[in-house]
């Protein structure tokens, strides 16, 4: 590896960790936004116009609040814990093809993807989302409270079960794209059409599993206020506690990313349609690429709304009800789906 | 429990309804109708609300042209439930021969109940609509004269209201 492309990688990490950084302070505004719209209300509108200095002004007292930890906490844990969640949000960030490439440099193209052609991305992101497990199930268990045990412990029985079905879902894309690689599943769709059309059952289970996993309501188990205080959370306070939050952001835009990466065709502008040709544009040119890109956030950003819609629409599950539903339901939803997309698959061959 | 055969879940629900996601989708669609609807907030500084006469604000003195109704009767402090009213008559030469001459409303101790309103025989003290109360401190609270007496023209919604009501 030469200097160079050492350079841009890091170039590129600081691209992607500023986007994460920025991208969950909009989040969270957008969030108490969308909260305040299903309410009949405005939200916060006070900093800055429309209130978009709120997050940072929010980020500012969280850096000059005092940072308690327990007296029976476990310290090094403690700590470690939100370090470990953000860290595996980010490393998913890593992976997601957010453009394709549009720079060229010593006649190698980079785009706005640190790893995009990485054969076994999805495998990573699965990876990544059964890590992000320790950061939570870790801080409930590090602060020594009850309530924030009881978070990590819904958040890691939780997480595990909903992991299978969205693994099982993902299989089902593989099946029908033919590849592990990210940038390969939308190459795939580019030419076939949509996986959503292919697999509308697949992104309902993945979409669900997703809610889970990010420990967004309805299944927000973990950190139900009104039974668990703050859950996984509770004793944290300071940036720590900033840093959790902004893992679950970051997280939510992950899913929302892979999503649209996997089931809405990443950076494809129409199903169906050759865009590029239609134009008159070459597909990897700069223009055609910095569009997709363009359309692939805003296909990430249609699911971070669902995402915070159905927040504010559902009431939370029971803690047996979400079992049930992961165990009973998906878990066997997906299995089917994957035999009768083998099936069709066999007989289209 | 295990007895129970009637009323049960899949009696209650139709197929689709027990699928949830239908009925789900239709709890969306209503949560999104609501994003478009008018917005009830009021941008308080700048948009301020002026109650009806009904309302009962801070309570005030009334003050004529030649001087306060108020005769010092204390009745109102006597009925004040959480004792925050405190009177001290005096008498002049005048034909009203009573007057106070020390009247305070400690608004840190006031319940806006209006029974003091209520008591008074000369409808000398009335509720007002000021309901923005703050205090910089303690002894800022305790309301003297000065900032009690406020004159009978602005009071007239309440004035009016108390005659047709009480």
């Amino acid at each position: 590896m030469d200097w160079i492309q050492l350079a841009i990688i890091l170039i590129q990490a600081g691209i992607l960790v500023n986007m994460m950084l920025i991208g969950a302070a909009y989040m969270v505004l957008a969030e108490r936004k969308i909260a305040a719209w299903i309410q009949n209300r405005i939200g916060p509108n006070r900093v800055g116009p429309w209130g978009m200095l709120q997050s940072f002004a929010d980020v500012f007292k969280l850096y000059l609040k005092e940072d308690i930890v327990p007296l029976a906490a476990s310290r090094q844990f403690h700590a470690l814990a939100p370090v470990i969640a953000i860290g595996v949000a980010i490393t998913v960030y890593a992976i997601i093809p957010w453009s394709g490439p549009f720079v060229t440099i010593d006649g190698v193209k980079y785009g706005l993807a640190m790893a995009p052609d990485m054969n076994v991305a999805l495998l990573i992101v699965l990876a990544m989302t059964s890590v992000g497990v320790y950061g939570v199930a870790l801080a409930g268990w590090s602060s020594n409270s009850k309530y924030s045990l009881l978070g990590g412990l819904r958040s890691a029985a939780q997480m595990i079960s909903y992991e299978l079905a969205m693994g099982l879902s993902v299989v089902a894309v593989v099946l029908v794209s033919g590849s592990l690689s990210l940038v390969g599943i939308i190459d795939a769709q580019i030419a076939n059409g949509w996986n959503v059309f292919y697999q509308p059952l697949g992104i309902i289970i993945f979409l669900i599993s997703a809610f889970a996993e990010t420990n967004r309501a309805p299944f927000d188990l973990p950190e139900a206020e009104p039974e668990l205080v703050g859950g996984y959370h509770t004793e944290y306070s300071g940036m720590k506690f900033g840093l959790l939050y902004l893992a679950e952001y970051a997280n939510i835009l992950a899913s929302s990313a892979i999503i649209a990466t996997i089931y809405l065709g990443g950076w494809d502008i129409l199903p169906f349609v050759d865009e590029a040709s239609l134009l008159g544009l070459d597909p990897t040119s700069v223009p055609m690429v910095l569009i997709g890109h363009v359309v692939f956030l805003s296909k990430a950003l249609l699911f971070v709304f669902i995402f915070m819609w159905v927040r504010w629409t559902l009431p939370r599950f029971r803690y047996d009800q979400l079992m049930n539903l992961g165990w009973k339901i998906l878990l066997p939803l997906a299995l089917a789906n994957i035999a009768i997309t083998g099936i069709v698959l066999l007989l289209i061959g | 429990m295990a007895n129970i055969k009637e009323n049960i879940e899949s009696q209650r629900l139709n197929f689709w309804e027990r699928i949830y996601l239908p009925e789900i989708a239709r709890g969306l669609g209503l949560s999104l109708r609501q994003m478009f609807r008018p917005k009830f907030t009021r941008q308080y500084p700048e948009e301020r609300w002026t109650p009806e006469g009904s309302y009962r604000g801070r309570p005030v003195l009334v003050l004529e042209d030649d001087g306060e109704r108020c005769v010092a009767c204390g009745l109102c402090a006597r009925v004040c439930p959480p004792l925050a009213i405190e009177v001290r008559a005096a008498e002049t030469e005048r034909e009203k021969e009573r007057y106070p001459e020390k009247f305070e409303i400690n608004m840190l101790r006031c319940i806006f109940c209006g029974f003091c309103e209520e008591v008074c025989p000369e409808e000398a003290i009335v509720m007002s609509k000021d309901y923005e109360l703050v205090f910089g401190s303690q002894p800022e609270g305790i309301l003297g004269m000065d900032k009690l007496l406020v004159p009978v023209s602005q009071l007239q919604e309440r004035l009016e209201f108390l005659r047709q009501w009480r």
